[in-house]
């Protein structure tokens, strides 16, 4: 295709790379909290953590557009006082892909973390190791595989948001036109070629997405395999 | 020297309990759920007590209405039953996890000293899952040691081990402890193991002493 426009190519990338930064620190904060402690309202917490799994994204859009929106309780707050509005950018894109794609960090790591064994962990505390050694050199260590895969999971998640962004940062080419955007305007307005190629385009990078998590989770089982004790 | 006298509500029973221990191996003996590995948590500070008080060298562990000080600055040896040898790292990096980076240099020349002792110098480079059982064992002492604490716990010790290399880190442990000078407390429910290694040996049932000699 000649004169091809790569914007939604390179804004998809930007978005989800960095909500999944975002997601992964988040993520990975809130999992090792949560993972091995009990605490009154703990099932609320967690279920308003994975709501936007279940709910659909129009609706996610929709409570995004009353937090955010300039008469939004913290977008009028960030208008008024830093001059920064969400609605109808590609900030606005970058908070539906984080919303979106929590839930599925958030479980991962909490798997991964539920799965250490805590042994590990107090073994190093007995050898003087402050509680923030203790977490990275043991306990993200030993987790990163679980934690890999929810990255990977909330990378793939963020490139495919549709719904929610639709609402909240809308259409505007050459601004918040990512690549799911892309192709349905193109499909809209009759331009099946474009929708193909940008159809093609993001086939391809998550098959290879969950090729390589596939390949790459496979080689690390075997790692410690035959360990015994 | 050691001074334990502690009380716990457990699911099933109350442990309630009181021991002295100098530099001796203490043998704590009993069936599978007297409470023996929760003493040792309790003492290595990675449970509490309801309440009591523990006392290692004059230095307070625990007691009521005080904040028990945290597993970090107690300075005790922890051999895990099945060792707890971190998986993702060699042995010699296991061995000197809890080294002090300031004190390098002391710490090689006590961590040198433990590793021929041991007679494990063909395995620092190898992770914990190249090693065998017995060589395990080893490699678990040297790191409970290398941060050279004033009090050895060990659960369990010998107790994944074949009957031949048990026999022999038997030997090993007696000999370490003429060594180290320093209280050993060891878990075991073997009654052999703990007539041939304790000085004295307390008998546990449902978290009280039996009969003590």
């Amino acid at each position: 295709m000649n004169g091809t426009d790569y914007t939604p190519l390179l804004l998809s990338l930007k978005v989800a790379g960095i909500s999944t930064v975002i997601v992964f620190v988040l993520g990975v904060f809130f999992a090792h909290v949560f993972a091995r402690r009990t605490f009154f309202g703990k099932g609320v917490i967690e279920s308003l953590f994975l709501l936007p799994l279940v709910l659909p994204p129009t609706v996610v859009g929709f409570g995004l557009l009353i937090l955010f929106g300039k008469k939004g309780w913290i977008g009028s707050w960030l208008l008024n006082w830093f001059d920064i509005q969400i609605v109808f950018t590609w900030i606005g894109a970058v908070i539906a892909s984080i919303v979106v794609s929590f839930p599925l960090m958030y479980q991962s790591a909490v798997a991964a973390f539920e799965n250490l064994d805590t042994r590990l962990e107090n073994a190093a505390r007995t050898m003087g190791a402050s509680e923030w050694r203790v977490f990275w050199t043991i306990s993200f260590r030993l987790a990163w595989p679980g934690l890999l895969a929810g990255l990977v999971l909330s990378f793939a998640r963020g490139l495919g948001e549709f719904g929610a962004t639709l609402m909240l940062a809308g259409y505007i080419p050459g601004k918040t036109d990512t690549i799911p955007m892309a192709i349905y305007f193109a499909v809209e307005s009759g331009q099946m070629e474009k929708a193909t190629f940008w159809v093609v385009i993001i086939v391809a990078l998550g098959f290879s997405t969950i090729m390589w998590l596939n390949w790459w989770s496979r080689r690390n089982m075997r790692r410690y395999k035959n360990d015994v004790g | 020297m050691l001074d334990v006298n502690i009380n716990k509500q457990l699911p099933h029973f109350l442990l309630d309990i009181a021991f002295q221990v100098e530099d001796e191996i203490l043998v704590l003996f009993g069936p599978s759920g007297a409470g023996k590995t929760t003493i040792l948590n309790i003492i290595a500070g990675l449970e509490h007590p309801d309440t009591g008080h523990i006392l290692l060298n004059e230095r307070s562990f625990f007691q009521n209405g005080h904040k028990p000080l945290p597993t970090q600055k107690r300075n005790v040896g922890y051999l895990f039953q099945d060792y707890a040898l971190f998986p993702h790292m060699t042995v010699a990096h296991n061995i000197a996890y809890g080294v002090d980076k300031k004190a390098q240099a002391e710490a090689s020349l006590l961590i040198n000293q433990l590793v021929e002792v041991l007679g494990i110098p063909h395995l620092l480079p190898k992770y914990p899952h190249q090693i065998s059982g017995g060589e395990k064992q080893r490699v678990a002492l040297a790191r409970a040691l290398a941060t050279a604490p004033s009090l050895l716990l060990l659960d369990e010790p010998l107790s994944a081990l074949d009957r031949e290399t048990r026999l022999e880190c038997q030997k090993e442990l007696l000999r370490l402890h003429q060594i180290w000078k320093i209280p050993f407390i060891i878990v075991t429910h073997d009654l052999d193991e703990a007539k041939k290694l304790g000085d004295r040996i307390l008998f546990l049932e449902h978290g009280a002493v039996r009969t003590n000699r």
